[in-house]
C-alpha cells in the first residue's frame, strides 16, 4: 500500500469510502426517506419549524456535553452525554428535513456547497440565524440548574413531541414519534435528580431552589406560537405550544413539590425572543466551540 | 411483525442478497446480527437494484453509517453491484423486535436483554418518579437479584446494572 497518510490506508482497508473507524464519514439521516412535502404545507413555513425544533436539540446537546470530565459521578457524565447524544440525533433529522425543504435556498455559498445540509445549518449559521429558545442556550450554572433546566426543557419537548406525533408531515411526525421514549427517559431521569437534590441536604436544596429561580423566567419564551407555528398549526403541521402550558406547569409543580422546593410564580410570557433570532451573547460564545472547526476547514473528513 | 422477520419477496437467482444482509452484524453489539436487532427491515429487489431498508435504535445512534458501510459492502462481496440502502424511520424501532435468538445471544455476551417495552399509547407520557422497577437477570450467575446503577449506559440503547449476588456489574438493553 503507498497511501499519502494513515488515515488514507485505514480508509482503504476498511473499504474505500472514507469509513476508516467508527463514526467517521457522512451519513445522510434521511437518506432513502420520501421527503415529499404534502400538499397544503408551505415548504418555508416547514422548514423554519424544524430549525426551531432542530436547534433547541443541537443547542441543548451542546450545553449538555459541556459536562463531560466535569459531572460530579463517571455515571452521570455518561448519562448527560447519551441525553445529548439523543438531542443530536434529533437535530440532525430536523436539520436534514429543512435542508430536504430548501431552506439554505441561495444562502449556499462556496464554503458550503459541498457538505450536508444538515452540516451547513449547524455550522455555517450566525447567531442570529439560529432559532432556538433562550431556555436551552443559556449557561449551565451548576450541576442542579443544569438538571432542572434539563427537566424544563425535556418536559416541554416531551409534550410537544407526544402531539407532533399527529403533524400532517409524515417525516416530522415519524421523527417525533422516535423521540418520544428518549425524552421520556431524559425527563425521568432529570426529574429523579431534582427529588435528590431538592430533598436532599441543605446546601444541595439550596442549590437546587437557586437553579429553579435561575431557569424559571426562562419559561417565558416557550409558550407564545411564532407566525410560522400559527400558519403551520391551521395546516395541521405544527403542534400549537400554548397548548403545551398546563401539562409543563403540572409536571414541573409536581416535581418542584415532592422535592420541598418553592414554586416560582409564572413568569410573565411573551413573544419568544430565541425563534425570532433575538439571543443572549451565551449563544455566540457556544456556537464558536462548536463552529470553529468546521469553519476553519470545511468539508474536512476524519 | 417480530424479531427479525424480513420480507420474502426478494428473487436475485443463485444467491439471496437476503441471506446476505442477514449476516451483516451490529457494529455496537457484534454477537447480534442486524436481522436479529430488528434493524434491518426489508431486502428487496427493485429492477435489479437491490434495496435494503433498516431504521435507526436511537435518534442519534451513530453507529447507522457504519451499518450502511457493512451492508452495502457485503452485498458488493456477494455479487450486488448495485445496492441502495435506505432508512425507514415509522414505525420507530422497538426493543421488542430483537428476536428470541438475538436475546440468546446477548445475554451469553455478558449483556442482559430487554423485557416487553412500554406502551405508549397517544396522549401525555405520564412522569415516573420513583425508582424503575425492571428486572434483569443477572448474565453472569442467572440472580435475579440486581440493581440499576444508571439507565445510561456505554451506549445510548443500554442501562447500567449491578449484581447483589454475584457482585458483577453488567449492561441491560433498556425497554423502548
Amino acid at each position: 500500500m503507498h497511501e499519502e497518510t494513515v488515515y488514507d490506508a485505514l480508509d482503504h482497508a476498511h473499504g474505500g469510502e472514507g469509513q476508516w473507524a467508527f463514526g467517521t464519514g457522512f451519513d445522510e439521516p434521511l437518506a432513502g426517506v420520501d421527503t415529499t412535502v404534502p400538499e397544503g404545507i408551505d415548504p418555508a413555513d416547514l422548514g423554519a419549524y424544524c430549525l426551531m425544533l432542530g436547534d433547541d436539540a443541537l443547542v441543548l446537546c451542546q450545553r449538555l456535553t459541556q459536562w463531560v470530565t466535569n459531572a460530579p459521578e463517571l455515571e452521570e457524565e455518561v448519562a448527560l452525554a447519551n441525553c445529548g447524544l439523543d438531542l443530536l440525533g434529533q437535530a440532525r433529522l430536523l436539520l436534514a428535513r429543512a435542508g430536504s425543504v430548501g431552506v439554505l435556498g441561495r444562502s449556499r455559498t462556496l464554503a458550503t456547497d459541498s457538505i450536508p445540509d444538515e452540516d451547513a445549518l449547524a455550522y455555517f449559521r450566525d447567531p442570529d440565524e439560529f432559532r432556538n429558545s433562550r431556555l436551552v442556550e443559556a449557561p449551565n450554572g451548576d450541576f442542579a440548574q443544569t438538571l432542572v433546566r434539563l427537566l424544563a426543557a425535556s418536559t416541554w419537548r416531551l409534550a410537544l413531541f407526544a402531539r407532533l406525533r399527529e403533524s400532517r408531515d409524515p417525516v416530522l411526525a415519524a421523527i417525533a414519534a422516535k423521540g418520544v421514549p428518549e425524552l421520556t427517559y431524559h425527563r425521568d431521569h432529570a426529574a429523579r435528580w431534582v427529588l435528590r437534590l431538592g430533598d436532599g441536604t441543605t446546601e444541595s436544596h439550596r442549590r437546587a431552589q437557586a437553579g429553579v429561580d435561575a431557569v424559571w423566567p426562562l419559561l417565558a419564551d416557550l409558550f407564545s406560537p411564532t407566525d410560522v407555528e400559527t400558519r403551520l398549526i391551521a395546516a395541521g403541521v405544527a403542534v400549537d405550544s400554548g397548548e403545551l402550558r398546563d401539562e409543563v406547569r403540572d409536571v414541573l409543580t409536581t416535581v418542584l413539590e415532592r422535592a420541598t422546593l418553592t414554586v416560582p410564580a409564572w413568569p410573565a410570557e411573551h413573544p419568544s425572543r430565541g425563534r425570532a433570532g433575538d439571543h443572549g451573547p451565551e449563544l455566540t460564545v457556544l456556537l464558536a466551540d462548536l463552529q470553529g472547526l468546521a469553519r476553519e476547514h470545511p468539508a474536512a473528513t476524519w | 411483525m417480530t424479531g427479525s422477520a424480513v420480507r420474502q419477496n426478494g428473487h436475485f437467482g443463485e444467491t439471496n442478497p437476503r441471506a446476505v444482509a442477514e449476516t451483516v452484524t451490529d457494529p455496537e453489539l457484534p454477537m447480534l446480527t442486524l436481522a436479529d436487532l430488528g434493524v434491518l427491515r426489508d431486502v428487496r429487489d427493485e429492477g435489479g437494484t437491490v434495496v435494503v431498508e433498516i431504521t435507526p435504535t436511537y435518534s442519534g445512534c451513530p453507529a447507522m453509517g457504519v451499518m450502511r458501510a457493512d451492508l452495502v459492502h457485503a452485498l458488493h462481496r456477494a455479487g450486488f453491484a448495485d445496492v441502495d440502502v435506505r432508512t425507514v424511520l415509522s414505525p420507530a424501532w422497538s426493543t421488542d423486535w430483537i428476536s428470541d435468538e438475538g436475546r440468546h445471544k446477548l445475554a451469553a455476551g455478558g449483556i442482559a436483554p430487554p423485557g416487553t417495552a412500554p406502551v405508549r399509547p397517544a396522549g401525555p407520557v405520564p412522569l415516573s418518579l420513583g425508582p424503575t422497577r425492571r428486572t434483569a437477570a443477572c448474565p453472569v450467575c442467572g440472580s435475579l437479584d440486581t440493581e440499576e446503577l444508571s439507565e445510561f449506559s456505554a451506549t445510548a440503547c443500554k442501562a447500567l446494572r449491578r449484581c447483589r449476588t454475584c457482585r458483577e456489574p453488567f449492561e441491560h438493553v433498556k425497554e423502548i
